[in-house]
């Protein structure tokens, strides 16, 4: 930690994909103990700027440091980084074969060389917290979806990240199993954990988030407090998104 | 009466009338399906007892006596007994196995590793499949029996039995990393970055991850092959091996009886029903475990 109170900062960021160039220059700065929700059309950036924060994709340009670090040199142990940010994906992926248990403490017990005993007692009062303790021997696939979602961010976080990610955690949910994944993201902020989450859930983003970018064409074509996007945007595309967002009825 | 329309007539909501014509149909069916199949295998085994060269087929192939001599052997008449001489059967397909689940897996595993530093292994592992994959198991069988302790290099095992069975592993290997790679491969790769974002290096990730969920997945195929081997140790006769084929063979040699090889072949099956029924097992207690029944 350098002591500036920057959790993460990215600096003119691209990443193209053969031929389709999904990220076209991002500047961003997240302050330790900040929420940042990222919005945006579906392929305008948020999964791939999210992926590259967590070395998931390597970027084509630009700078990405953690707390001082610049984590997209060449040569860092990505392995060591990843320990440090957590990321829940819109399709859990948590691991079929494992159960709830094992799922959670792989990571501490594979990547942290925790002893099995102490990463289960963690674990344990991870699932209590997130009231999933009565699941602790079931397989994923017994779970409900929203107890899936959970889980997978119960998995992140037992490895005690500085930064959690999320990626669209509810686009995979039925609308009834939506509110119980995002409050478990509500008590995360609650605590002080740094976020950066990408959402389509626009009430929930002016709810949570410290800040609000709005992403188009692979550049965070604008961003503000959420009062200020969501009810006097500057952009007309970001104006155009948001009323698409209201005729649609999602906010 | 049965129907749809007694359903049609019937309350919505209330569940379907039970039908007491359906239990009938099904002792029906049940009646048919039985007199098929006796009339079936009656044909069949009258098609067989009525061909015109029975007897001489059943005193050639299905003399009882001579099952019995052969199972045991005469050893003053120079006749192995084909009992032991299965054991070498058993014996080699189960080193065999143990060897070819670790040499496949580990070029599946080694074809999946990227990097460009590594073009050299994957080049090795793909020509390595392409040549044993491809070269009949009879002449692989042949070139390593025979040819190998023919160089008469010192300190190399000189017996034909060791250097049969390697063939039978190099040639299987081949064949079983194929089963793997298709394993791994469909594994989706979300579960390797789900893995990897939790920190676990590329080969954590793959042995606790991905391999996991690739070998369930091809535990029946696996078990194809391994049948086919334990069939296949047969192919250690032409090299002179006194395995169960062999033996049998000695005998009909000598005795002009062929029912030595109704009693081998017997002894092949018994010895595959127990693979079959345990994979069954394996694949029903994980498909219990991670769906409907008790997780406890």
């Amino acid at each position: 930690m350098n002591g500036n109170g920057e959790a993460l900062r990215l600096e003119k960021v691209h990443k193209s994909f053969d031929d389709t160039y999904v990220l076209r220059g991002i500047d961003l700065s997240v302050a330790e103990h900040e929420v940042v929700c990222l919005i945006g059309a579906s392929g305008s950036g948020k999964s791939t700027l999210l992926r590259c924060v967590n070395l998931l994709e390597d970027i084509d340009a630009g700078r990405i440091l953690v707390q001082g670090e610049e984590i997209s040199a060449e040569g860092v142990d990505v392995d060591r980084i990843r320990r440090h940010i957590g990321i829940v994906f819109q399709s859990f992926n948590l691991f079929p074969h494992m159960t709830v248990m094992r799922n959670i403490t792989l990571g501490p017990i594979k990547a942290l060389k925790m002893a099995t005993a102490s990463a289960e007692a963690e674990a344990a009062e991870l699932l209590e917290r997130f009231g999933l303790a009565d699941k602790r021997d079931e397989f994923p696939d017994r779970l409900s979806g929203g107890q899936q979602q959970r889980l997978a961010i119960v998995r992140a976080l037992a490895m005690k990240p500085d930064i959690m990610l999320f990626d669209e955690v509810t686009s995979a949910l039925d609308p009834e199993l939506v509110a119980e994944v995002l409050n478990v993201i509500r008590e995360l902020a609650a605590g002080g954990m740094t976020m950066v989450i990408a959402t389509h859930e626009m009430g929930f983003a002016k709810d949570i988030a410290n800040r609000v970018c709005f992403l188009d064409e692979g550049v965070i074509l604008e961003q503000g407090p959420p009062e200020e996007i969501f009810t006097s945007p500057r952009e007309a595309r970001t104006q155009r998104f948001l009323q698409s967002i209201i005729e649609a009825g999602r906010m | 009466m049965t129907g749809p329309r007694a359903f049609v007539e019937e309350p919505l909501g209330s569940p379907p009338p039970k039908e007491r014509g359906s239990k009938l149909l099904g002792n029906r069916a049940f009646l048919v399906s039985t007199g098929s199949t006796i009339a079936f295998f009656a044909a069949l085994t009258l098609a067989v007892v009525l061909a015109p060269g029975f007897k001489a087929v059943r005193g050639s192939f299905f003399s009882f006596r001579a099952m019995k001599e052969s199972f045991f052997g005469v050893q003053e008449a120079g006749l192995p007994p084909i009992w032991r001489a299965f054991l070498l059967n058993v014996k080699v397909f189960m080193i065999a196995e143990i060897l070819i689940l670790i040499l496949g897996l580990t070029i599946a595993v080694v074809r999946q590793i990227p990097g460009a530093v590594f073009f050299p292994f994957r080049l090795v592992a793909v020509l390595y499949t392409d040549l044993f994959r491809g070269t009949p198991l009879l002449l692989v069988i042949f070139m390593f029996g025979f040819g190998i302790p023919s160089l008469g290099i010192q300190g190399l095992p000189n017996s034909i039995v060791v250097w049969g069975a390697a063939a039978l592993v190099l040639s299987y290997s081949a064949y079983v990393s194929e089963v793997f790679r298709a394993g791994i491969e469909s594994v989706h790769p979300s579960q390797m970055m789900a893995a990897r974002s939790l920190g676990l290096t590329r080969w954590q990730s793959l042995r606790y991850v991905v391999l996991p969920q690739a070998v369930r997945r091809v535990i029946p195929p696996l078990l194809n092959d391994f049948v086919s081997l334990q069939k296949d140790t047969a192919l250690l006769a032409p090299l002179g091996a006194i395995e169960a084929v062999r033996a049998a063979q000695i005998y009909t040699s000598i005795r002009y009886n062929y029912s030595p090889f109704v009693i081998t072949a017997f002894m092949f099956i018994l010895l595959t029903i127990p693979l079959a029924r345990f994979t069954d097992h394996l694949i029903e207690r994980d498909r219990s475990r991670r769906a409907g029944g008790g997780a406890r």
